[in-house]
């Protein structure tokens, strides 16, 4: 009973942030302008296909390429001294105290045509290359905006593995690539799940960077949700598209949960 | 059976700028069992993790069938350790730890299952397969880290205190399956433990530790009956340590009584420790005693009553299997055998006395034959080196 009522204020929180607006998302997902129940929101939804697709693509790849770039930095960090680590671990979550919209506006600057890069390229005849509006920028940005949710859990699970176990490792007649392989990597797993979940998510729903960094044939799926509730103004399709989004979203977490769960007992 | 295999030369460690270990100089033979013994703190486990690998000494080297391998890294040593802190990899059940030396060897499937069969039968673990290591109890993860060594028929097997976790029963019940282990695939055995008895009841040698220093070498028997210094009398057994004036050869004086022993070699009237095992001591009728003294207290042991006997202030623990009521007057009785004389050492004075003031026991120090004062401390720790 009485655990029942100190938990009250985190149901209640949870009723007001996570419950009421799925509520709300899905009472619109499945009405129509009259207020009336219908599917056509969905089936609508649906035709948009290919760029949910695209979306997804883009996400995996950031995802990827987070998780290759981000697992040495998060290694690296958690070896060094204590004192050290400190400040790596601030400089990894420096850019994250910076406007996410100015971030990306800044790399505008740098890769357009007329920006800092080509500009310097120019002097030695070179260019201007097309380093913007296209597929390779736009998952740039994901990477450039979403690694440090890749760096942060997969540094708090590497900074508390037990070094004897990497000693019994060495001992059971492991060199480093098989130390990793057989040891460190297995026991990262936590961490590659979460950090893979939390650069997946905000990703595959992004809106912003591919309006900035890419093409029209690089729209994503949030731009178009977005659209629906601006200029569009159809909130009843864009409910449905966000639904069928965390749909998605809630699919492949729970694909690489089952994954990553069978992963660990067949790795050897 | 007395080839040597392993030999640590010179060896010293230093932690931020604190010797842990100085001076080690210990060689290993070919199947042989070896113990490391000391308090905590001594640098035991540092001594094997030189063995294995994990730490490279100071200075000082480490030869293995004659060729130096300091710079040989722990995956190409022939040597596996069961760690003091079990170190099993959480990730996976116990069946593949125990595999994974096997796996990592490229041992085939099927060699690799009869192994394991093996081994968790040995360490009485079959049925627990499955089970990941937070599932099992303290005793049965150290059996599991055991196991995941042996597996593997190192040439050399490091044990740091592989017992430590579990109950008497247990413990020697697994004292006996390693010593049998060990005697039957001839791997040699480096063992650490801080249980005396332990060690005496394994090892074919023993070596006494403390401060980062060897202080003895030798066989069980060695060690116990002829301690080198007050320390290792101490810490093996039970021990009376005595002040003593060697007058001549064989002949050594404890309270003002000259006694004959077995040792000789000393300086004329040398002051030595000398060293009286409990159990050693007769216990007689006052009036047919060398010495006197009066029972202050009586503790039964079960197998022996713990009898403290007040000598002019100095206490003894003699172990007798007859009860002698506190208060009582008796005498008692040493032949040559019981008295072991050692030279004094750094460690003179500070073990061996048995009452609970420190008051007594300067009472009873004849001043000028036994306090020497610093030089002779010094002397005799210079005489040690
Ligand atoms: N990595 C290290 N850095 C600094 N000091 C250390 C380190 N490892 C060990 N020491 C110190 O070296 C000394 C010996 O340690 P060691 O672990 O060898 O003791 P031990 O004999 O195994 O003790 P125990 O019986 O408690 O396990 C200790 O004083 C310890 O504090
Ligand atoms: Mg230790």
């Amino acid at each position: 009973m009485k655990s029942k009522a100190l938990a009250s204020p985190y149901i209640l929180w949870m009723v007001i942030f996570t419950i009421v607006p799925l509520a709300v998302v899905a009472y619109y997902a499945f009405t129509n302008s009259a207020g009336e129940f219908t599917l056509e929101n969905l089936a609508n939804a649906a035709t948009y296909w290919p760029t949910f697709l695209r979306s997804v693509g883009y996400a995996i790849a950031a995802c990827v390429i987070c998780l290759i770039m981000g697992y040495p930095v998060a290694y690296v960090i958690a070896q060094t001294g204590a004192s050290a680590q400190r400040i790596l671990y601030l400089l990894v979550m420096l850019p994250m105290c910076m406007s996410f919209l100015l971030r990306t506006l800044a790399w505008v600057a740098l890769l357009r045509d007329t920006g800092l890069i080509n500009t310097f390229l120019g002097f030695f005849g070179v260019g201007p290359l097309p380093l913007i509006r296209n597929a390779g920028s736009v998952i740039m940005g994901m990477v450039y905006n979403y690694l440090p949710y890749m760096i942060m859990p997969l540094y708090t699970v590497i900074v508390k593995l037990d070094p004897r176990l990497i000693e019994a490792a060495q001992d059971l007649g492991c060199d480093s690539v098989q130390t990793f392989r057989r040891v460190i990597l297995p026991l990262s797993l936590p961490g590659i799940v979460s950090g893979i979940t939390m650069v997946f998510v905000p990703a595959v729903s992004t809106f912003y960077i591919s309006q900035k960094l890419g093409s029209t044939s690089d729209v994503l799926i949030g731009d178009i949700v977005e659209r629906q509730f601006k200029s569009a103004q159809n909130p009843y399709l864009g409910a449905a598209m966000s639904l069928l989004l965390m749909v998605i979203v809630f699919i492949s977490i729970g694909l690489m949960n089952k994954f990553t769960g069978d992963e660990e007992v067949t790795t050897i | 059976m007395s080839k040597e295999l392993i030999r640590l030369v010179n060896c010293r460690m230093d932690f931020d700028g604190e010797t842990v270990l100085d001076s080690i100089n210990i060689y290993f033979n070919d199947s042989e069992f070896l113990t490391l013994l000391g308090p905590s703190g001594c640098g035991k486990t540092t001594t094997l993790r030189i063995i294995g690998g994990f730490l490279q000494p100071t200075s000082g080297d480490v030869f293995f069938d004659g060729v130096r391998i300091n710079d040989v890294p722990p995956h190409k040593r022939r040597v596996n350790t069961v760690f003091q802190k079990y170190a099993l990899f959480p990730h996976l059940n116990v069946y593949e730890n125990i595999a994974f030396g096997l796996r990592i060897a490229k041992v085939p499937n099927k060699e690799i299952d009869e192994r394991v069969t093996e081994m968790l039968e040995i360490v009485s673990l079959r049925g627990f397969e499955k089970r990941k290591p937070d599932q099992l109890s303290g005793g049965q993860q150290q059996r599991v880290a055991i196991a995941r060594a042996l597996v593997n028929r190192p040439k050399v097997l490091l044990l740091d205190e592989p017992l430590g976790a579990l109950d008497l029963r247990l413990r020697k019940d697994m004292q006996n399956e390693l010593k049998r282990i060990q005697q039957q695939l001839g791997i040699t055995f480096i063992y650490v433990t801080h249980d005396q008895e332990e060690a005496l009841a394994m090892s074919d040698t023993v070596v006494v530790m403390d401060k980062g220093r060897i202080q003895q070498i030798g066989t069980p028997e060695d060690i116990y009956n002829e301690p080198k210094n007050a320390f290792v009398a101490d810490f093996i057994g039970e021990s009376n340590i005595l002040d003593g004036i060697m007058r001549a050869d064989y002949v050594v004086e404890i309270f003002g009584r000259k006694f004959r022993c077995l040792d000789r070699g000393f300086e004329p009237n040398e002051p030595v420790d000398v060293v009286i095992r409990p159990e050693d001591v007769d216990i007689v009728p006052a009036d047919s005693g060398h010495l006197c003294g009066t029972v202050t207290s009586v503790t039964f042991k079960g197998v022996h009553y713990d009898t403290i006997v007040d000598f002019k202030g100095f206490k003894w623990l003699i172990q007798t299997t007859d009860l002698h009521r506190p208060g009582e007057y008796i005498g008692i009785k040493l032949t040559p055998n019981d008295i072991h004389v050692m030279k004094k050492s750094a460690y003179s004075g500070m073990f061996g006395d048995y009452s609970s003031y420190s008051a007594e026991y300067d009472e009873i120090n004849d001043p000028d034959a036994v306090i020497g004062g610093e030089e002779t401390v010094e002397e005799a720790l210079n005489n040690e080196e």
